[in-house]
């Protein structure tokens, strides 16, 4: 166990590799899209304008992205009150496992189906985790590929939030 | 280095309980050993390095080797190493069927290569069942390639060629 936690401790304190996408979307206006979430509720993209939104690209089998999910939990709550919105785009094959792990993780955001029309749309999801941080004005502010520092994250949410 | 250790020691609690959770989600075993379901199960010598893989790709003559991908099927229409085929995610059992169904009649002695890319090589759920399943099988000349980062970074960023489409 003590040498799983220091292998992970090095990954963490290292920059998280660029990726197929990085930086690409950076600054630019974020792609909109619709889709339906699990509940078939409509997501429109376009409608979260006003809203600092953290759009995460996940999978069941991707262990690092399970690891920042109960984090994403915790922000929604948090910071929710404030106009931010976490949305989940699942890069699964099968629903199914994906409705067992929303309901073990009690994900208290929506979560839609991804496909590949979508990760063509954010530049390729071509490796898991891959997240995007999107401004009140609907601009890509940060793009984080594979484990990333949850507090980096967090600092750079905040920021967001406190913009007008 | 984008960040430092103090600052981390929230992301690090969450890893600790990442690691306790069941195997099929952290693809190791207790105590931090890699189980027989991690990349970590394949010995070093039975590692592709992607350079020398596309070496294989390019060069007239050199025995191409089958290569199948065993991890998402999503990913594989967004991307996949030109000329692999999709066989099914490696850590769900459906997926092992349809690789046991593709290999069924080949030669034991077939070059295979397999590889997912679908998040950091320590962390792929996919690669350790599929290449153990293809040496229970009996397969000789089995690759896995290592992909440290995931399929983009270490393949596409790279200019090897790849295609689109399921």
């Amino acid at each position: 166990m003590i040498a799983a936690l220091l292998l992970g401790i090095c990954f963490l304190v290292f920059d998280a590799p660029s990726g197929f996408a990085a930086e690409s979307l950076v600054q630019k206006q974020a792609p909109k899209f619709v889709r339906h979430d699990l509940n078939g509720e409509e997501i429109q993209f376009g409608s979260l304008r006003g809203k600092v939104v953290l759009l995460n690209f996940w999978a069941t089998w991707c262990a690092p992205c399970q690891l920042e999910m109960p984090r994403f939990v915790q922000w929604q709550r948090q910071y929710g009150p404030q106009g931010f919105k976490v949305i989940g785009i699942s890069m699964d094959d099968d629903p199914a496992l994906v409705r067992r792990v929303v309901r073990r993780l009690k994900l208290n955001y929506p979560v839609a189906m991804g496909d590949e029309e979508l990760g063509a749309l954010y530049g390729g999801v071509l490796g898991l985790p891959l997240t995007f941080l999107i401004d009140r004005d609907g601009k890509v502010r940060a793009q984080f590929q594979g484990e990333t520092g949850l507090k980096t994250i967090e600092d750079q949410l905040k920021r967001l939030l406190s913009e007008p | 280095m984008r960040f430092g250790l103090v600052q981390n020691l929230g992301t690090i609690a969450a890893l600790a309980m990442v690691l306790a959770a069941p195997a099929p989600m952290r693809a190791q075993g207790p105590m931090g050993t890699p189980s027989a379901s991690s990349a970590f199960s394949i010995p070093g010598s039975q590692q592709l390095q992607p350079e020398e893989l596309n070496r294989l790709l390019v060069t007239k003559g050199a025995n191409k080797p089958l290569m199948l991908q065993v991890g998402s099927h999503l990913l594989f229409a967004e991307a996949h190493i030109a000329g692999s085929e999709y066989v099914g995610p490696g850590s769900q059992p459906a997926g092992l069927d349809l690789l046991k169904n593709r290999v069924a009649q080949l030669s034991h002695k077939t070059f295979i290569v397999l590889y997912c890319g679908c998040c950091p090589w320590n962390r792929c759920p996919n690669m350790g069942p599929a290449f153990k399943l293809l040496h229970d099988l009996g397969f000789t000349n089995v690759k896995a390639l290592y992909l440290a980062n995931n399929l983009g970074t270490d393949w596409v960023d790279k200019g090897y060629p790849i295609e689109r489409g399921r």
